[in-house]
């Protein structure tokens, strides 16, 4: 065991370069110790007595860089080089990063430490160069930060950090200590390779699903397929007989075959052969059913989430008049690191070790689960080989201390492809319907919107639901386009299908409808598509990255038969975005993206690298959502298992993309979802174009081999 | 039951199934978690090693098939010529995200430079397409790969 004392895993450039010089050879320790900084710039962020840099990351590392852009940031303030940073990735803590919540979702990361990361570092260089100032006797306004040491300009004396940590530490923060200037940059704003690319890249960088604690025994888990249903009956001999299997573990609704190695309990798993029971309520659940009862929900009144004007009054006497009804499926996320933990409960305490989103309040979920207090219960959080939204749940956690607490040694729990693919929180299903009045000047007099779903806010809010889910909303209710008369609602329509985050969240869902539905109008009133939009929309931002997108993308330029432009532009997350995707169809309706252009104005960029992967990202995970995503259900059970039948985008699928970024220093948006949320409606439109036809279901390609 | 494998240069005797997939072997018999399970089926490349130099599925390779072969990993490939010019193009091009299916990812670029010394974007297609990101690298990965030729031949950027 490695004790219960908090150990950071070090995954600074220090433990990497030296990990770089070990022959590589069979087993290895990754971990070592942090120490805990001489000088605090808050809980997280200070100065060792060697003078470097710590940084205990305050968010969490999915493979959206969220290590190096915040790195970068600490960076900046301290005046030294991002590589000089020690970060280490920290157990999961609700107290320490308060008021910064570990949590990392809704593309709020460097939205939600700009400011206090920046004010902590700027404290603890400032409290450096005032300890070099009284050292030497001069004003500190002689003194800067440079390079990790103090410097006195007028006489150009240089003292390291490590000269001054004890001395700056002893004196009391200053509580006067302004942040960099953005004309004072040396970091932020330039492009930095990512910190953790070099040991990912060769295979050392521990995830979760990597660690090995002494001791420990593999598992795998079968969980009912059939939604609601109950574990039946159990091979258990069958199961036993497989070399190498030690135990089968028996729950309410799970399955679990215990052993020396993962091929010995995915073996004995299948063995087991697990029998289940379920209601006719949940045999019962089809597709049909389900997608018709969201449907359905628009029908009702729903609850209003936002509204201004008198719509009835507004659509009296339109030019125009646009309705439709749009339907979202079920998606799954698909990480190609499945969902696994390590847990180890003994003499009344738990340790856990897991690549999580929530690394706080999945450790709070796992204490709940075992009775225990708060403080017996550890989990160190790991990288993550991708998210998406699917580690912002415990279940992992929660299924793994399940089984940790019967035996009595560490337990690695592996989810198969196939047990993670059904068995997922998925994004929900949903039905808009939109309906746009033009009055007779041109201008948006009314636009309705009801949204109906699953709504994820209600089971996380609890009673405190109050009818509109915030989330889902997002994005409708602040739309680009102005309108004399507007009107949203939503209504909840639950099915068994588990529901939670998928990135690009609620935003996604209204930029799909909306982007689509004015796309449609523009077509409907014979207007070009962008130039219809820049009749509308106000906002210089939005303008600005739109018509730079049109240029970019050649927008009117003659195209081939059977190819099309599409165009999406958004304002969510703080992040202006436009983009323009070229598609092509081919006479047996098979759907290809060729080219997107993209245009993002995210306020102040930290790491433009990064930015540009985040729409590589964005956009590849979107179109695979677009053109291929669904997740259905057949007899309560969900159909789809593996990437045989869950399709995403390979190599020779994937558009060349091509990126522009707005310099600017405004507030820092997000970038985690943007891309993801622009390119539905883009791809929508771009179908519309090559094909005439219109699709309003997703997903596309289905939608258009249904005709 | 004793199975002796050759893995990245060393020569040694395990106790394993011989129908064991390497996969689970490497990462669990031998402690060579560079190689990851993405799909156990085939499907998405992310437990990429070489066999003889070519590039297999470790969740589609029994052991017994390794006995008599050279198997190189992610860990071994990256302390040869050919893997550390590919790690260098990674890290400029700045290719990895989440990272987890990137050394699959340079496996399987190693076993197509090793037989097709300067891909073209169609080889790159044909050569990679069995290899899923779900981070959508693929741009870059296509770039670093471009960029490990050069670097393998010895041409300046
Ligand atoms: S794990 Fe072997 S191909 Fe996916
Ligand atoms: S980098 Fe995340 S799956 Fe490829």
């Amino acid at each position: 065991m490695t004790g219960t004392t908090r150990r950071d895993v070090l995954i600074g450039s220090g433990l990497f370069s030296a990990a770089l010089m070990v022959p590589v050879a069979f087993g290895s320790s990754r971990s070592r110790a942090a120490g805990a900084p001489s000088l605090a710039g808050n809980t997280w962020l200070g100065v060792d007595a060697q003078g470097r840099v710590t940084l205990a990351l305050p968010k969490t590392e999915m493979g959206q860089g969220i290590l190096t852009t915040i790195t970068m940031i600490a960076a900046e303030e301290l005046a030294v080089r991002p590589v000089d940073v020690v970060v280490s990735i920290p157990d999961g803590d609700s107290v320490r990063f308060a008021p910064i919540d570990q949590g990392t979702g809704g593309s709020t990361s460097v939205r939600e430490v700009w400011q206090p990361l920046r004010e902590a570092g700027a404290r603890a260089r400032i409290a450096l160069v005032n300890a070099g100032a009284r050292q030497w006797g001069v004003p500190a306004a002689e003194c800067d930060a440079h390079d990790g040491a103090v410097v006195h300009r007028p006489s150009g004396k240089v003292l390291a950090y490590a000269a001054l940590v004890a001395a700056a530490a002893a004196a009391p923060l200053p509580t006067e200590a302004p942040v960099r200037p953005a004309s004072a940059y040396a970091v932020i704003g330039k492009s930095h390779r990512r910190l953790d690319g070099d040991a990912k890249a060769r295979g050392v960088a521990e995830y979760g699903i990597d660690v090995v604690v002494p001791g420990m025994k593999y598992a795998a888990i079968s969980v009912s397929p059939i939604f609601g249903g109950k574990l039946a009956g159990v091979d258990e001999a069958a199961a036993r007989a497989v070399q190498g299997v030690t135990g089968v573990i028996r729950g309410a609704d799970v399955v679990y075959v215990v052993g020396d190695n993962t091929w010995a309990v995915r073996q004995g798993i299948t063995a087991a052969k697990a029998q289940w029971t379920a209601d006719a309520a949940s045999t019962g659940t089809q597709q049909a059913g389900v997608i018709a009862a969201v449907a359905a929900a628009l029908d009702k009144p729903g609850f209003v989430a936002a509204t201004s004007g008198d719509l009835e009054a507004a659509r009296v006497g339109a030019a125009h008049r646009f309705s439709a009804t749009y339907t979202q499926p079920f998606l799954a996320h698909a990480t190609m690191e499945p969902a696994n933990c390590v847990a180890h409960v003994h003499d009344g305490q738990c340790e856990i070790w897991t690549g999580s989103q929530i690394p706080g309040d999945a450790r709070k979920a796992a204490a709940k689960r075992l009775g225990l207090p708060l403080d017996k219960v550890t989990l160190h959080n790991r990288l993550m080989g991708g998210g998406f939204g699917r580690r912002l749940e415990a279940d992992m956690v929660e299924r793994c201390v399940d089984l940790a607490k019967q035996v009595p040694f560490p337990v690695k729990l592996i989810w198969s492809r196939e047990e993670d693919m059904s068995h997922d929180w998925y994004r929900p299903a949903y039905a808009d319907h939109i309906d746009i009045a033009i009055g007779a000047d041109g201008k948006i007099a009314a636009w309705e919107h009801k949204i109906a779903g699953s709504s994820i806010m209600a089971r996380l809010l609890g009673p405190a639901f109050k009818g509109v889910d915030d989330d889902a909303v997002e994005g409708a209710i602040t739309p680009i386009y102005p309108a004399r008369a507007r009107k949203v609602t939503f209504q909840q329509q639950e099915s068994l299908v588990p529901t939670s985050w998928w990135r690009g969240v609620g935003p996604l869902r209204s930029a799909f409808v909306m982007e689509s539905a004015i796309d449609e109008v523009a077509h409907q009133v014979g207007a070009d598509p962008i130039a219809f939009r820049l009749a509308h929309i106000e906002d210089p931002r939005a303008r600005a990255v739109l018509e730079q997108a049109r240029d970019k993308a050649g927008w009117g330029t003659a195209v081939a038969p059977g190819v099309g432009r599409g165009v999406a532009v958004i304002h969510l997350w703080d992040t202006y975005m436009a983009a323009v995707a070229e598609v092509t169809v081919d006479k047996d309706h098979q759907i290809a993206v060729k080219t997107v252009t993209v245009v993002v104005d995210c306020g102040q960029a930290v790491n433009p690298s990064g930015v540009a992967a985040q729409i590589d990202s964005g956009i590849i995970f979107g179109t695979a959502g677009a053109l291929y995503g669904e997740v259905t259900i057949a007899n309560g059970r969900v159909e789809q298992s593996n990437f045989h039948d869950y399709r995403v985008l390979r190599m020779n699928e994937a558009p060349v993309i091509h990126t522009t970024l707005i310099d600017n220093h405004e507030k820092p948006g997000g970038m985690g979802e943007p891309p993801n949320a622009v390119i539905f409606p883009a791809l929508a439109n771009a179908v519309f174009a090559a094909t005439g036809k219109r699709l309003r279901n997703l997903p596309l390609q289905k939608g258009l081999e249904a005709g | 039951m004793a199975v002796t494998l050759t893995i990245n240069g060393q020569r040694r005797d395990f106790d394993a199934s011989p129908e064991m997939p390497l996969l689970w072997f490497l990462r669990d018999v031998a402690g060579l978690t560079g190689t990851k399970f993405g799909c156990a089926a085939g499907l998405c490349g992310a437990c990429s090693v070489l066999m003889d130099g070519v590039r297999v599925f470790g969740c589609q390779t029994p052991v017994g098939d390794a006995v008599g072969k050279s198997i190189t990993t992610i860990e071994g490939l990256t302390q040869q010529p050919l893997g550390k010019a590919l790690v260098e193009a990674w890290n400029e091009v700045d290719v990895v995200q989440c990272g987890y299916c990137q050394p699959g990812q340079i496996v399987a670029a190693a076993s197509l430079i090793a037989t097709n010394p300067k891909p073209d974007d169609a080889a790159i297609d044909a050569g990679m397409s069995g290899n899923i990101c779900r981070c959508g690298t693929y741009p870059r990965i296509r770039a670093a790969i471009h960029r490990a030729a050069q670097i393998h031949a010895g041409e300046p950027a």
